[in-house]
C-alpha cells in the first residue's frame, strides 16, 4: 500500500518525461492524482474506521541493512496520514488546475506585463514530470519513520520543486529559483547536522535514528546533545517551513512561481517541512524537554507572525502578500505546537484549513493574473466588473484565510488563543490578537480595493473568459474550509485528535 | 594507531585555509574535490583492522562522486558560463584567512566544550566545524554563483567529517540517499548557473537583487 502510494507518482513522473503527446501527459497527471487520492482516501478510511496502520518493513534489502531486524523505514501513524491526506487532496485540486493552465499557457506563452518582455516556458514534459516526482517525494516525507530518510526526502522535495519555480523562463523567476535552491539546501544541511547530534544523543542507549527506537528510548537520550539536535533541526526544517527569520526565500519563490506551484509549495511543502519539526519535537517531548522546545517554538512562531504583519503592510504585489500570509500561518502553527495541550489540536486543524484556503487563494490569484496581466496590487481595481466569479472567490478567500467565522481557520486560531489564555500567557495572547488584527486590516485594504472600485480598461484589453477548470478547485477547497469550521465529521475529528496525540498534545 | 588519520585531519584544515586564499576558480574546484576525496577515505584509515565491505563500497561511491563527477560538472558550468577565472571575493584575501583562522580557534574552543563522545582521532571535531565555517565563508563572501555551490559542498564535507567524529552510523541506504541528494543538488545548481549566465550574461549573485519588498526600480513604481 505504501509502496504503491510512493511508486505510482514516481513511475508516472518518469513516464511524463518520455511521453511526447501533450494531451496524454495531462491525462496521466490527472489520473495519477486521482489514483493517489483514492489510495490515500482508502488509507485514511482504514485508519479512521479500523485503526489499521500500514508499515513497510526494511526487509526488502536485508543485505544492505543488517544492524536492526525489522526496523520500520516507512510507516504511517495518524500524523503522517493527516499530512498525506492534505498533500494528496491539494495535489488533486492542483492537477485539475494545471491541466487547464498548461493548455492555456500552450496557446499563449507568456508576456510579462509588468516589465514588458516576452519569455518562454520550460518544456511541459519537464514541468509535469517534476510535479509528479515532487508528489512522490512529499509522500515519502509523510511516510518516513527514519530521521535520516526524512531528511533525504525533504531535500528531494527542494530539488524537485526548483525546476517548477523556473517554469516561466525569465530573470525574476531564475533569481527566485537560485535563492530557493541555495537557502533551502544550506538550511537543510544544518538539519543533517541536527540528525547527527540526534544520533549521538542516542549512541549510549543504542536508540539509532528511527523514530520508534528514539521514542522508546527517549528517557535515556543524552539531554544536552538532544537540545543541540533540536536547535539544528529546527533551524534546518524551519528554513524550509518559512519561519522568520529564515523565511527570506519564501516570498520570492511564491511570487515568481506559477500559481499552481505556489499553491503546492504553500499548502503541501511547508507542511512537510513542519512535519520534520513535529517529529523531533515529539522525541524531545517524550524525553521531558517539552518546556525547552515549546519556548523556542513560541518565540519563533510569534516572531514569524510579527514579520508577516510588518511586511504585509505596504505590500505592492498580491502574490507576495499571500506568501507573507503563509509565513503568518506557519508562525501560528508553531505557536500552537509550542503551547501544547489543546492548542496542538488547533494547530492540526489550522494546518488543514490553511493548506486548503491558501491553495484556493493561489489558484484564484492565477486567474487574477491571467485577467489583469499584472501582479501589482495598485493596478488591479474593480475586479468584479471584469471577472465576477473570480472576484467573488478572491473576496471569499480573503475572509476564510484571515479567520472570519465560519472558516476552519477561525476555529484553529480561536483554540490556540483559548489555550494561551488558559495557560495564563496573557501578554502572549494579547500580542497574538493584536498582530492578527493588524494582519486582518492589512489584507482587508488590499483585497477590498482590488475587488471593488472602478475598473479602468487598459489599452487593448479583451473581455476575459473565466476558466472554470481553474476556479473549480478553488471553490471546492473553500467549501471544505467552511465545512471544517462549521462541522468537523467524526472521523476527521478522530484523525486530528490522534495526530495531536502523536505530537504529544493532550486533549 | 591513528597517526595517519590525524595527518589527514591536519590536511583537511590546511585545505580550508587554502580555500580561503585561493583566487583561481578552477583551483578552488580542485581543492574542494580533494577535500571530499580525503574526507571520504578517512573512515577507511581511521578504523583499526580490515575495513568492512560496506565501508569500502561507500568510500568508493564518495570518492567517485566528489573526486570525479562534481569537479567535472562544476568545470563544465564554469566553462559554459564564460565567467571570469577568479573568484571575485567581496572581502580581501587576508581578511578571509583571518576569518578562517578565527573560525578554527572558535571551533577548537567549541569542540572542547561540546559534550560529545570521546573521538578516537584528535582534532576531528574542530576540523569538521572549521570546515563548515569555511563553507559559510565561501557562500557569503564570494560573489559568484559557482563559489556558492562550492561553499555548499565544503559544508557537506564538514558535516560528513562531523558524522565520523560522532560515530553516528546511519544505514547504508540512508547514506546513499543523502549522497544522491547532494549529487542532484550539484546537478540542478549547475543547470541553474548555466541559465543564470545565459539570462544575465554573468553569474554574479550580488546582481541578483531584483526581488525584494521595497522595490525602487521600474517594477515597484
Amino acid at each position: 500500500m505504501i509502496a504503491a502510494l510512493m511508486l505510482l507518482p514516481l513511475a508516472a513522473g518518469i513516464l511524463a518525461f518520455i511521453i511526447r503527446n501533450d494531451k496524454a501527459r495531462r491525462a496521466l497527471l490527472l489520473w495519477t492524482a486521482k489514483g493517489h487520492f483514492l489510495l490515500t482516501a482508502l488509507m485514511v478510511y482504514l485508519q479512521a474506521a479500523y485503526g489499521i496502520v500500514f508499515d513497510l518493513h526494511a526487509g526488502f534489502i536485508p543485505a544492505l541493512y543488517p544492524r536492526v531486524s525489522g526496523a520500520v523505514w516507512f510507516a504511517y501513524d495518524a500524523l503522517g496520514v493527516l499530512f498525506l491526506g492534505i498533500t494528496s487532496l491539494l495535489f488533486l485540486g492542483a492537477s485539475h488546475y494545471a491541466v487547464t493552465y498548461l493548455a492555456a499557457e500552450k496557446r499563449d506563452p507568456g508576456e510579462d506585463a509588468d516589465d514588458g518582455f516576452i519569455f518562454n516556458n520550460a518544456p511541459e514534459a519537464v514541468f509535469t514530470g517534476c510535479l509528479l516526482l515532487f508528489l512522490a517525494a512529499m509522500t515519502a516525507v509523510t511516510a518516513s519513520r527514519h530521521m535520516g530518510l526524512l531528511w533525504a526526502s525533504v531535500e528531494a522535495t527542494t530539488l524537485l520543486s526548483a525546476p517548477l519555480i523556473y517554469f516561466h523562463r525569465h530573470k525574476r523567476s531564475l533569481e527566485a529559483t537560485w535563492k530557493y535552491l541555495l537557502i533551502c539546501s544550506v538550511g537543510i544541511a544544518l538539519a543533517l547536522m541536527g540528525n547527527l547530534f540526534l544520533g549521538a544523543a542516542g549512541l549510549k542507549s543504542g536508540a539509532g535514528l528511527d523514530l520508534a527506537g528514539l521514542l522508546s528510548k527517549a528517557g535515556a537520550l543524552d539531554k544536552p546533545l538532544l537540545k543541540a539536535a533540536f536547535l539544528f533541526l529546527f533551524v534546518g526544517y524551519g528554513t524550509k517551513m518559512g519561519l522568520s527569520p529564515f523565511h527570506t526565500w519564501l516570498p520570492d519563490a511564491h511570487s515568481e512561481a506559477p500559481a499552481v506551484v505556489s499553491a503546492l509549495l504553500s499548502g503541501a511543502l511547508l507542511n512537510c517541512a513542519f512535519l520534520g519539526i513535529l517529529r523531533v519535537n515529539s522525541v524531545c517531548a517524550s524525553a521531558g524537554l517539552a518546556a525547552f522546545t515549546g519556548g523556542i517554538l513560541i518565540l519563533f512562531g510569534l516572531f514569524s507572525i510579527l514579520t508577516a504583519a510588518l511586511f504585509m503592510l505596504g505590500q505592492r504585489d498580491y502574490k507576495r502578500l499571500l506568501a507573507y500570509s503563509s509565513i503568518e500561518h506557519m508562525g501560528i502553527l508553531a505557536l500552537g505546537i509550542g503551547l501544547g495541550g489543546g492548542a496542538v489540536f488547533g494547530a492540526m486543524l489550522g494546518a488543514l484549513s490553511h493548506s486548503l484556503a491558501k491553495a484556493g487563494l493561489f489558484f484564484t490569484s492565477g486567474v487574477v493574473l491571467a485577467a489583469e496581466k499584472t501582479k501589482r496590487i495598485a493596478d488591479v481595481r474593480g475586479l468584479w466588473r471584469r471577472a465576477p466569479r473570480t472576484a467573488a472567490l478572491w473576496l471569499a478567500g480573503f475572509f476564510l484565510i484571515t479567520g472570519t467565522p465560519p472558516s476552519g481557520i477561525f476555529l484553529a486560531k480561536f483554540i490556540i488563543l483559548r489555550e494561551a489564555v488558559a495557560l495564563k500567557h496573557y501578554w502572549l495572547a494579547g500580542a497574538y490578537l493584536g498582530l492578527l488584527a493588524i494582519l486582518f486590516a492589512g489584507m482587508a485594504s488590499v483585497f477590498i480595493s482590488m475587488t471593488f472600485g472602478e475598473h479602468e480598461a487598459k489599452p487593448g484589453e479583451k473581455p476575459f473568459a473565466e476558466p472554470s477548470g481553474m476556479l473549480g478547485p478553488a471553490a471546492a477547497f473553500f467549501a471544505c474550509v467552511i465545512l471544517a469550521g462549521v462541522f468537523i465529521p467524526g472521523w476527521l475529528n478522530d484523525l486530528l485528535a490522534a495526530a495531536a496525540r502523536d505530537i504529544g498534545g493532550k486533549l | 594507531m591513528h597517526t595517519f588519520a590525524e595527518l589527514i585531519i591536519v590536511f583537511v584544515i590546511l585545505l580550508d585555509l587554502a580555500l580561503a586564499v585561493t583566487g583561481s576558480l578552477s583551483s578552488c574546484i580542485r581543492l574542494v574535490a580533494l577535500q571530499g576525496v580525503v574526507a571520504g577515505l578517512l573512515p577507511l584509515l581511521a578504523g583499526s583492522g580490515a575495513p568492512h565491505a560496506r565501508a569500502v563500497v561507500f568510500a568508493l561511491v564518495i570518492v567517485t562522486l566528489k573526486g570525479a563527477v562534481f569537479p567535472r560538472l562544476l568545470m563544465r558550468a564554469r566553462d559554459k558560463s564564460g565567467a571570469r577565472r577568479d573568484v571575485e571575493p567581496l572581502i580581501s584575501y587576508p581578511a578571509s584567512i583571518l576569518l578562517c583562522l578565527g573560525a578554527f580557534i572558535a571551533s577548537s574552543w567549541l569542540g572542547s566544550r561540546l559534550p560529545l563522545p570521546q573521538a578516537g582521532v584528535a582534532w576531528i571535531v574542530p576540523a569538521s566545524l572549521a570546515t563548515i565555517f569555511t563553507g559559510f565563508l565561501l557562500i557569503t563572501t564570494r560573489s559568484k554563483a559557482i563559489t556558492q555551490v562550492l561553499g555548499y559542498l565544503v559544508i557537506e564535507n564538514g558535516i560528513y567529517i562531523f558524522g565520523l567524529a560522532l560515530f553516528v552510523e546511519q544505514p547504508l541506504m540512508v547514506e546513499l540517499a543523502i549522497l544522491l541528494d547532494v549529487f542532484v543538488a550539484v546537478f540542478v545548481m549547475g543547470i541553474a548557473i548555466f541559465h543564470i549566465s545565459r539570462e544575465f550574461d554573468h553569474i554574479d549573485t550580488a546582481e541578483l537583487s531584483e526581488l525584494n519588498d521595497w522595490r525602487r526600480g521600474e517594477y515597484g513604481k
